[in-house]
């Protein structure tokens, strides 16, 4: 299966908005190199930026692709902005909030929040801003052509969508 | 709007798109060659003056769409006459001068200036 980072679709208003969640948690390998003890200091596994970056693109990329029925292979093609202004350890919840800003035949941009939620108080609050640009492959400026399959939105994908209960087409 | 006005308005957009200084978007720059652009950055341009202007900008209006591929338009890497009356015809904000003599399919994204971009969306703010 594909590398997903999101467990979950909670919300989708489409060709609008897809909110997906993430539960971090301390049996992922990644928290045990981010970050290791060492120097004097104690670990401090926290979920890495990137990999939050990441939950991002699938989370908007998801909101991009159902807007055209899963026909375009949707590829995250910039990062116009991911700021981040705390840490988000195991045991909380990231809620990807996601929002298409512009779309047309060649791609769209979307702006993004990134949640941190935690499930002993229900508290949560902004943690991070990250604005994406998708590209639709097969729309590309140089014309080059590429597999008819849709390799973006594979089993991986199918199976998160099917779990939370999005018809995929 | 001045013309003024608009290149102050684009000036805004590539320094946020392609993370250049303001001082280096002058009229004549070259969004490949002097500003760094990428492919993909041209969609980001397109998506933000559509924003910034309340224009509609169709696909292949403001860059050059798939001339590249047509037998028709390109041959042995130069475009041929009939591509280039095509491409002039669909794109008065360019200025072709200067590259018509040997018209190279791989010099056309050095056509692309800052001017050109401020002369397209001068027309179409006035055709709204």
């Amino acid at each position: 299966m594909r590398w997903m980072w999101i467990d979950r679709i909670v919300l989708l208003e489409p060709a609008k908005r897809l909110v997906a969640i993430k539960n971090v948690s301390m049996a992922e390998e990644q928290l045990h190199d981010h970050f290791a003890a060492g120097g004097g200091e104690p670990a401090l596994p926290v979920m890495p930026a990137s990999l939050m970056v990441e939950g991002m693109a699938q989370t908007a990329g998801i909101l991009v692709g159902h807007a055209e029925g899963f026909r375009e292979k949707v590829i995250l093609a910039k990062v116009s902005r991911a700021e981040f202004s705390e840490e988000v350890p195991p045991g909380f919840t990231i809620r990807y909030d996601a929002r298409v800003e512009q779309m047309g035949p060649s791609g769209a941009s979307t702006a993004g929040t990134v949640e941190r939620v935690d499930p002993a108080t229900g508290d949560s609050r902004v943690i991070g801003r990250i604005d994406l640009m998708f590209s639709h492959l097969d729309q590309n400026m140089s014309g080059e052509k590429f597999p008819e399959e849709n390799f973006v939105f594979g089993e991986g994908f199918r199976t998160l969508l099917r779990q939370s209960g999005v018809a995929t087409g | 709007m001045t013309r003024e006005e608009i290149f102050g308005k684009v000036r805004t957009i590539l320094v946020d798109a392609l993370a250049v200084d303001e001082d280096e978007v002058t009229l004549d720059s070259v969004l490949t060659k002097d500003l760094g652009a990428e492919s993909i950055d041209f969609l980001d341009i397109v998506f933000k003056l559509e924003q910034a202007f309340g224009i509609k900008i169709p696909q292949g209006e403001l860059f050059p769409d798939n001339v590249a591929q047509d037998p028709e338009y390109v041959k042995d890497g130069k475009v041929t006459p009939k591509g280039v009356a095509t491409i002039k015809a669909r794109m008065p904000h360019v200025d072709f001068s200067g590259w018509e003599s040997n018209p190279e399919i791989g010099k056309i994204a050095e056509l692309f200036t800052v001017q050109s971009l401020v002369s397209f969306v001068e027309a179409k703010v006035a055709a709204k």
